[in-house]
Parts: structure tokens; C-alpha cells; sequence
């Protein structure tokens, strides 16, 4: 079963959004993680690019598989995981603990149309079937 | 039944009775049946090994055999004897894409050399397993630079670039909306004000230069790879791979893609195809790369093995994310290319090089001599260069053409030479006597 | 094969001193090169003496599996036999000397050849018209669809830029409408494999306008006639699109049925599927795009010359060989062969969509599934046999998908002996599955790491020395 934690939105693409402040700090969901199997690159925007709710800003390579990112929430990127470009298999470890990138959020009421985690599991159990 | 149809009478019978149809026709009896083909293909009969012989044989001797001083980006060097019969080997003739790595060691590991040695004859960090030919190329290396950019879609051409591979980029450009500028020729090259000048007004992704260029001119690309960094442009060169065994590399100009075709590397001009492009990049864009590229790593016995990689940018599985659509390399062209270098080695290549360099300089002086001929332009040139004539220049052309000359290309005012090591001293002298009369 | 012999690198067996080649003296005088001109750093090409090399590549090749090997059942790829005689033709010097920009009147056999391949594929396809330029099939894809565009633009219809596809369809079809500015819509299967009708026609009611193509290829990747074609070119001729037909599935239809019947407008055909140029690990092939009479005007110039000559040299001698007679023949038997070794498998391996088939058809792995051996499993433990692998996880409809196409010059001999070996392997993955897991065993090596190719990509020596310091 894969990890879903209280308190952070989510996205019908499989990203998380954990916020602190105004700063959406933005990941793959432990569900993605697994479903693409060994993480061998993270292709990532960089900082001070602008990122759209519902847009692409980089993608995730597994060896067989790849899978856009995309932002749940539009704003500036502040910072990238530079961690994962030498070991982009941390995403494997940790999906939660290793996030891609923190944006500066320009609308935080899109937050609201994300999911939470109930919504999202049970989003997830459907998508299994 | 037929030399390729292993099927018996027998055969058919009892595979018929396992499938469950009456004949070979009830097998398609889901067509509808006004869409099926009923009457005979307007082909020429079926003829023995002895009668396609003959039908080429009868075809060949209408071609014409001529002693080529022709290039414009395809030239007339020589092949060693151990390529083709190398390339014969029906384990690396009927195979196909490296898929299964367990039975396709032979292919992945001259792929895998193929790459080193482009890397080490461009300069550059990275080769893919090689492309179509060199006017692909450069389209690829093209789309690639709009596609590394931020929100970018014009590049820079320079005009002194082969026409043939600038058709080929425009027909790119105009479906995947890519705007081309072509810079202006200034006395037979690139000027480097243009470029800034160009880059200046933004949204360029990135500038495409030749060398040596159409002209067979080698061009001085000092401060090119710089002008364009500063603009987040890529600076692309699209060279003669031969050339490079002697030339400044595009590693040691700067550049961040090198494309060409290989074609000068041993392989036969064959009217055109098959050639192959090379493809290079810095280790920055290794992802941003169009088509195959293997990589070394182990099995599950700990032995080095070698195998398809990196393949999450390619069309199977990104699809219309991919970076390219390109699916096969142009692999046995590749290996043709890595024995070709294998025999060859640096001293080979430099040596063949000093010759094609010799002898176009020598022709050139003796047609200078004859009063009939002037450099189009006063820069240094490699084995290729544009001469204008003062007479009636079709009619020069026609007169080699009927000695068996191939006189170079007709070039608006004159002609294009290129001379590599196959043209003997006498051969040149009899091309020169011909042009002085 | 021999990998454990041979292994090395051409780089591992140069030395400094020896060399391959020899070239004539200098009769020229001095002609330095200016040192201006020249690169500073040397390339560090191998040095080696002829023998080493001719070993060297030898000794690869063996490492190799080819159709002249064995059985190449590879489903998509028609991995049919590429005639010696061919080979021979297209290395004619009275043809391989030819400079591409040689004056007509001195290639006149060249020309004659390439108008009597373009007669043959329009008498085999029904169209009217082809070009050469195209270097291989994806690039024939691009080619097709630039010409669909072309076409559209040239009539001021700017807002025909969708192209629909199945969602069967092959990955390189909505990478090509990508490069070419297009978009993709997908369109449905049924659960019987074929085009959802239905749901095509929603498609069309809904973008109509903006459609420029639909894209498929018929038989379709699951290797089942598309029945209702006619019904589908006219849904997309009635809302002003064309239907471009994917050749890659071409080999079936000879002697059957011809795509310019069909209903379709624009084609290309892979030559080195269907008409026996060899695929040479991956290219060169040629993908020579034919057209219904008046779109021949809007061919894109996508090379310089016509395309790969000496492959469609190849395919000249194949069609001379075969003539209008034999060629009728080619379908038929491709398509007996396939429905004979799934007829024969069907009770072990799983076939999701019963009925007849024609040049292949897909398997969705082992039947019994309790056993956790995979259709990557099966594939590897092929290769201990002495078979190449079919093609696997492709096309994307079910999980574990085993594409199978035997081309019509295999004998029953040949596919008795298969069917025989792929019964072999259900029965070990009960009785024995961690053989199968694990294989294979008898190739020249294992099963690599792909994880560590690609998260730490080496693609050069020159990187790979570097690694090890």
C-alpha cells in the first residue's frame, strides 16, 4: 500500500504540495513512485522559472517509463532538489521527504481544488482498478 | 513452390487444417470483399538469379563511369577492402534493433566504439548511435536547440551553408514553426558582427555554422561559441567528419552540438544514400538528444556489457513528448564508419586528409596558371574550393562530362572542386589540360 | 558466441606503431596544411594492423543473432529473409560510383531503376505517385504527414492541424505528428481490437474542422484486419481530412488487398519490412511515401537526394525475383504462418482476442499466471533456445503483451520446432519457473542492468576510462 500523509494536497497527476507559508514545497506522491519503479533521472525547471497550476515544469525518467511533472499550484520556483541530481533515486527512498522543487506560490487558492488525503487515497484505490 | 516459400502442398494441408480455413483465401474472409485485390499486379513476370543479373548488368553499363571531382557534401574517397566484406557478416546484416542486449552484444559494442570514436573526432563529450545522414542531422540538431530553449524558436543559418542541407532545415522549420535567419555572406564566410548582431535581438536558440563551408572555406569561428552563450543560444556546427581529423574540432570552437554527415569516412557515394549523420553534444544535453545511444554497463554475471540506454527520451515511450521521432540509427552505416576508423587510426585519416588537401591545392594552382580561372574568394580552403571561369562554363562542363570528367558542381559562376586521395597527379593534369583548352 | 574471448574494445588491442591502412605517395609537392587550420588536441583513434581489426569485428559479429542465425519472430518488424542475391546487386560499381550530382544523361540505369521501383509500389499499393527521400519509416511517417499539411495549408485550411490515431498504435506515429506540428487525438479500440466506430465518430463530430488525418495501419497492431475501414475513410474524407495508412504492417496485404482500395490517401512503405532489404541492427531502411494522383505536388523536400538508393536497389531485385506472380504470394502464406502458430499456442498462452489474424498476432503473456513468470521471462529463456524474442510489452492494450510475426519464409518445420520450445517454457514456469526467471543462460551474457546504464550513463570509452580513475 502506498504512503499517503494527513495534511498535504494532491493532484489527480500525483503530485504533492506540502505548504509552509506561501512556499508550496512540490513532489511525487510514494503511488508514483512505485508505479514507475526505479527513478534514474529528474529533470527539473530552474530557479526563478515560472510554473502554472496544471502545466508541466519537468519530468520524471524511470528506465522504461517517463512521466511529466506537473505544478498542482502556479508561482516562481525558489529552489530545486539538487540532491536528486546525483541521486535520483532518493525519490524511491523517500518520495515525501525527497521533494523536486519549492515555489513561491502567486495564488494560494488554487490550493483548493486539489485533494486531501482521504480523496487522494481513495482516488489512488480507484486508479489501481 | 518458390526458392523463398519453404511451404509444400503438404505443408499447406496440414497448417490449413490447424487454423480451421479451406484454402489460402477463407483466410481473409473478414475483408469486405469489394476492397480486395482480385486481378494481377502489372509487374513483369518472376525471373531467375541469372535474369535480375542481367536486367542490372544492362542497367549499369547505362550509367556512366566518371573520374569525380564533384562534392557539395558527398565525396569520392576511398573504401578499404576489409569494410565491405566486415559488413557482410549476415549476424550484423539481419539483425535488427539491439532490443534483446543478451543476443546483440556484436551490434551494441561497435555502437558503443562507434560513439567513442565520433566523440574523439568532434571534440565532444557525447554521440548518439548516429542518424540518417548530415542534412538530418543538422534539422535534428535545429529542432533540439528550440527545444532546450526557454520560449525560443528562431535560429540563425549562416549563408554560406550547403543549399541542399538548408532545403532540408527549412522544410523542418516550417512544420514545427521555427523561424530561420540566414546570415549574410561577407566575401565567402560568416561575420561574426552579424551573429551578435542577430543574437541581439533575442529569441534565438541557436546559430548553425559549416565548416569548411559550402565554398570548401575554413572558417575562423573565434568568438562565435561565446556570442552565444551570452544569449543562451547553442552554437551548432555542422562539419565534414574526415576534415575533422586535422581541423580545429567544434569541441575546440566551443560548439555544443556537432553534426555532419559521415559519408567521407569510406563510404561509397551510391547516388546518394546510404550515408550516415553523426551527432554530437556536450554532456549538458545528453538528454535532450534525438535518437539511440548505448551505454556501457554490467550483467548479471558481473562481465562488462553494453546495452540501450537513456531510452525514456526516445518515441516508443515518451511519444509526442519525445525528443525526436527518429527510431533506427542508420547502425550498419555506423559500423561501417567505425572500421573505417579502426583501420584508418589518426595517422590513417591525417594522412588521407594531407593528400585531399595536396591535390586540391595543386589543382588549383595549375587552373589558376591557366589564365581561364580565378579563386572566387581569397580564403584559406581545405580540399574544395570555388573557381569562376571567364568562358562559357556549361560548355566546359559538358566537354569533361564527355571525357568522363565529373568537373566538379556548377556553381553560378563557375565551379566547385573537391579532390580527395583517390585523384592521381596524372589524373589532375589530364582535368587541366581539358580546362585550359 | 564468444563474449567472454572476445570482449574487448577495439581501443583495448590498439598500440601506438601499428596501423590498417595504406594510402598512396605525395606526388603533389609541398602542401602543408597551415597549422592555423588544425586542431591541437590529436583524436584518440585505436592503432591497429588489418588482422586485429578483421578478428576484432569477426569475433563481434558472432555475438550477434540475425535471420540468418534462426528464427526471428519479432512481431511489427517482419524479420523476413534478405536475399544474397540482393546484396550482390546493390553493390555493382556501376552503380555505388555514382556521385548524386552527377548530369542526368550519365545515371541513366539509376533513373531507370527508381522509376521501375515507383511503377511497382503504386501497381502494389494503388496510389499514383512516390518519393524516395524519405530514409527509413519513421521518417516516411514524417514525410506523409508534411504532405497531409502541405496539402491542408496550400488551401488555405490552417486549422487542420489533428491527427487522429488508435490508441493501438505505434509510439512513433504521434512522435512524427509532433515534429510535424500536429496534434494527436486518440481514438478508441473496441473490445474486439478494432477502431471504436462509435467513438470516432464522436471524434469527428466534435473536431471535424480541425482534422487533418487519421492515422493507421490496417492490419492493425494487434495484427486484425481493420473490417470497417471503408466506413472510417469516409467518416474522415466527409469532414476534409485525409487517412494516411502506417506501412509497417504492409507484408500481409500483397496479393490481398491494396491500401489505395482501401480508402487511403497518403502511405509509406517500409522497404526493408516488406520488401527484404535487410535491417542491418537498425538501418539503413528507406521509407518511400506514396500518394493518391494530385498530392504528389506537395511532397516536402526532406533530403538531398532520393533517399537511400542502393536499399531500394535491394527491393528492385526482390520484386524482379518474385514478379507480379509470386509476390500475390507473400500475404497469404505470412498470414498462414502467424494463425498456425496461434492456433497451435492458444490452449497455453493467453490470446485476448480470438479469430483469425493475419501476418501476426499478440498473446497477453501465460496463460496460467499463478506461476509469476512474466512475458520478459519467456522472451529471455527464448533466447536459450536459440530463438530471437518476439516483441514484447508492445503494443500498450494489455500488460503483458507477446507480439508474434513469422513472415512467410519460415518452413512448419521451423515453427513446429518453435511452437514445440514455447510449450517447453509454459511447462517449466510450473514445474521449474526460477530457470525461467532467470534466464537466459546460454547466451554470451546475462541479463544487464539497465537501472545503472541509464542513472550513470557511460556512452564513451573516453568516459569510461575516466570512471575508472
Amino acid at each position: 500500500m502506498a504512503k499517503v500523509i494527513e495534511g498535504l494536497y494532491y493532484s489527480e497527476s500525483h503530485e504533492y504540495v506540502k505548504v509552509e507559508g506561501n512556499i508550496g514545497i512540490i513532489g511525487i506522491t510514494d503511488y508514483a513512485q512505485k508505479a514507475l519503479g526505479n527513478v534514474v533521472y529528474v529533470d527539473m525547471p530552474e530557479v526563478d522559472d515560472e510554473v502554472e497550476a496544471g502545466a508541466e515544469f519537468g519530468a520524471v525518467e524511470s528506465v522504461k517509463a517517463a512521466s511529466d511533472l506537473n505544478s498542482p499550484v502556479s508561482g516562481t520556483v525558489v529552489e530545486v532538489n539538487e540532491a536528486l541530481e546525483d541521486a535520483p533515486e532518493l525519490i524511491n527512498q523517500d518520495a515525501y521527504e525527497n521533494w523536486i522543487i519549492k515555489v513561491e506560490m502567486s495564488d494560494e487558492s488554487e490550493l483548493e481544488n486539489l485533494m486531501d488525503a482521504a480523496a487522494y487515497e481513495a482516488f489512488c484505490e480507484k486508479e489501481a482498478h | 513452390m518458390y526458392k523463398y516459400f519453404p511451404h509444400t502442398e503438404d505443408d499447406l494441408q496440414a497448417m490449413m487444417e490447424k487454423v480451421g480455413v479451406k484454402n489460402l483465401d477463407e483466410l481473409y474472409a473478414q475483408i469486405p470483399e469489394h476492397i480486395r485485390f482480385k486481378g494481377d499486379y502489372e509487374l513483369p513476370r518472376a525471373a531467375s538469379e541469372l535474369e535480375v543479373r542481367q536486367v542490372f548488368e544492362e542497367l549499369g553499363n547505362k550509367n556512366k563511369q566518371l573520374t569525380c571531382y564533384a562534392g557539395m557534401g558527398v565525396y569520392d574517397h576511398y573504401t578499404p577492402s576489409v569494410i565491405p566484406n566486415l559488413l557482410q557478416r549476415s549476424e550484423f546484416l539481419t539483425s535488427y534493433t539491439p532490443y534483446q542486449a543478451e543476443i546483440s552484444q556484436g551490434t551494441l559494442h561497435y555502437i558503443f566504439e562507434y560513439q567513442s570514436m565520433m566523440t574523439q573526432l568532434t571534440g565532444m563529450d557525447i554521440s548518439n548511435a548516429s542518424m540518417y545522414d548530415g542534412t538530418t542531422a543538422c534539422a535534428e540538431a535545429m529542432m533540439m536547440a528550440v527545444a532546450a530553449g526557454k520560449k525560443v524558436n528562431k535560429v540563425l543559418v549562416t549563408g554560406c551553408m550547403n543549399p541542399l542541407t538548408y532545403e532540408v532545415l527549412k522544410t523542418y522549420a516550417l512544420h514545427r514553426n521555427i523561424e530561420i535567419e540566414v546570415l549574410p555572406i561577407r566575401d565567402g564566410i560568416t561575420s561574426l558582427d552579424d551573429v551578435k548582431a542577430a543574437l541581439a535581438q533575442g529569441g534565438v536558440a541557436g546559430v548553425i555554422v559549416q565548416q569548411p563551408n559550402v565554398y570548401g572555406i575554413v572558417e575562423d569561428f573565434t568568438g562565435f561559441a561565446e556570442a552565444c552563450h551570452e544569449q543562451k543560444a547553442l552554437f551548432i556546427m555542422d562539419s565534414v567528419a574526415a576534415d575533422l581529423a586535422v581541423l580545429k574540432t567544434p569541441g575546440e570552437w566551443g560548439a555544443d552540438i556537432a553534426v555532419g554527415d559521415g559519408q567521407s569516412l569510406g563510404i561509397p557515394m551510391q547516388f546518394g544514400g546510404p550515408y550516415v549523420g553523426y551527432m554530437c553534444c556536450t554532456e549538458k544535453l545528453i538528454r535532450k538528444m534525438p535518437g539511440r545511444i548505448v551505454g556501457m554497463t554490467q550483467d548479471n554475471r558481473g562481465q562488462r556489457a553494453f546495452v540501450l540506454t537513456l531510452q525514456a527520451r526516445e518515441q516508443h515511450i515518451r511519444r509526442q513528448k519525445a525528443t525526436s521521432n527518429i527510431c533506427s540509427n542508420q547502425s550498419l552505416m555506423a559500423l561501417w564508419v567505425t572500421v573505417y576508423l579502426s583501420l584508418m587510426g589518426k595517422e590513417g585519416l591525417k594522412e588521407a586528409a594531407q593528400l585531399s588537401y595536396a591535390g586540391a591545392h595543386y589543382l588549383c594552382d595549375e587552373l589558376l596558371k591557366t589564365g581561364h580561372f580565378t579563386l572566387a574568394f581569397d580564403k584559406p580552403f581545405f580540399n574544395e574550393f570555388y573557381v569562376k571561369y571567364d568562358g562559357d562554363a556549361n560548355a566546359l562542363y559538358n566537354r569533361m562530362i564527355d571525357v568522363g570528367i565529373m568537373g566538379g558542381v556548377r556553381l553560378e559562376e563557375g565551379f566547385l572542386f573537391a579532390v580527395t586521395e583517390k585523384r592521381t597527379k596524372k589524373e589532375i593534369d589530364n582535368l587541366v589540360k581539358i580546362a585550359a583548352l | 558466441m564468444n563474449n567472454r574471448l572476445y570482449g574487448n574494445l577495439i581501443f583495448e588491442l590498439s598500440k601506438e606503431g601499428r596501423k590498417g591502412y595504406s594510402l598512396p605517395r605525395n606526388y603533389f609537392g609541398d602542401y602543408e596544411i597551415p597549422s592555423s587550420m588544425c586542431r591541437a588536441k590529436e583524436a584518440a583513434l585505436p592503432a591497429c594492423d588489418e588482422l586485429t581489426v578483421v578478428r576484432h569485428y569477426t569475433n563481434l559479429s558472432t555475438n550477434n543473432f540475425g535471420v540468418d542465425t534462426g528464427f526471428y519472430p519479432l512481431g511489427s518488424c517482419t524479420m523476413k529473409y534478405n536475399p544474397k542475391l540482393n546484396e550482390e546487386m546493390a553493390a555493382m560499381p556501376q552503380f555505388q560510383n555514382l556521385h548524386p550530382l552527377q548530369p542526368e544523361e550519365t545515371v541513366m540505369g539509376a533513373k531507370a531503376l527508381v522509376l521501375f521501383l515507383e511503377k511497382a509500389l503504386c501497381a502494389l499499393t494503388g496510389l499514383a505517385h512516390f518519393t524516395f527521400k524519405p530514409y527509413a519509416g519513421a521518417h516516411g511517417e514524417l514525410t506523409g504527414l508534411m504532405t497531409i499539411d502541405n496539402y491542408h495549408r496550400s488551401r488555405g485550411d490552417m486549422a487542420r492541424k489533428k491527427v487522429i490515431v488508435p490508441d493501438s498504435a505505434h509510439g512513433t506515429n504521434p512522435a512524427s505528428a509532433a515534429v510535424c506540428g500536429l496534434e494527436i487525438l486518440e481514438v478508441k479500440s473496441t473490445a474486439d481490437g478494432l477502431v471504436d466506430l462509435e467513438d470516432l465518430e464522436r471524434l469527428v463530430a466534435q473536431e471535424g474542422p480541425n482534422i487533418a488525418a487519421m492515422m493507421m495501419t490496417n492490419p492493425n497492431t494487434l495484427g486484425l484486419f481493420e473490417t470497417s475501414i471503408p466506413e472510417i475513410a469516409k467518416l474522415i474524407h466527409d469532414c476534409g481530412g485525409l487517412m494516411y495508412y502506417d506501412g509497417a504492417n504492409l507484408n500481409p496485404m500483397l496479393g490481398v488487398c491494396r491500401p489505395g482500395d482501401m480508402g487511403f490517401d497518403v502511405m509509406h512503405i517500409n522497404l526493408h519490412k516488406t520488401f527484404s532489404t535487410p535491417h542491418g541492427g537498425g538501418g539503413p531502411g528507406a521509407g518511400p511515401v506514396g500518394v493518391r494522383e494530385g498530392l504528389q505536388d506537395f511532397f516536402p523536400n526532406v533530403s538531398p537526394y532520393q533517399g537511400n538508393f542502393a536499399v531500394m536497389m535491394r527491393a528492385c531485385a526482390y520484386i524482379l525475383s518474385l514478379g507480379g506472380e509470386q509476390i500475390k504470394n507473400v500475404g497469404p502464406l505470412a498470414t498462414l504462418n502467424a494463425n498456425y502458430i496461434k492456433e497451435s499456442l492458444k490452449d497455453v498462452y493467453e490470446l485476448p482476442i480470438d479469430g483469425l489474424c493475419c501476418h501476426e498476432f499478440v498473446f497477453d503473456g501465460l496463460k496460467d499466471k499463478s506461476t509469476g513468470v512474466t512475458t520478459m521471462d519467456v522472451a529471455k529463456r527464448l533466447l536459450d533456445y536459440g530463438y530471437h524474442a518476439p516483441t514484447i510489452y508492445f503494443p500498450l492494450l494489455f500488460h503483458e503483451s507477446l507480439m508474434i510475426e513469422p513472415t512467410e519464409n519460415e518452413s512448419k518445420e521451423t515453427l513446429d520446432a518453435f511452437i514445440a520450445v514455447m510449450r517447453q517454457i509454459a511447462e517449466e514456469a510450473k514445474t521449474n519457473p526460477d530457470e525461467v526467471k532467470s534466464a537466459p543462460h546460454n547466451t554470451p551474457i546475462g541479463r544487464v542492468d539497465d537501472v545503472l546504464a541509464a542513472k550513470h550513463p557511460i556512452v564513451t570509452y573516453q568516459q569510461m576510462l575516466n570512471d575508472q580513475d
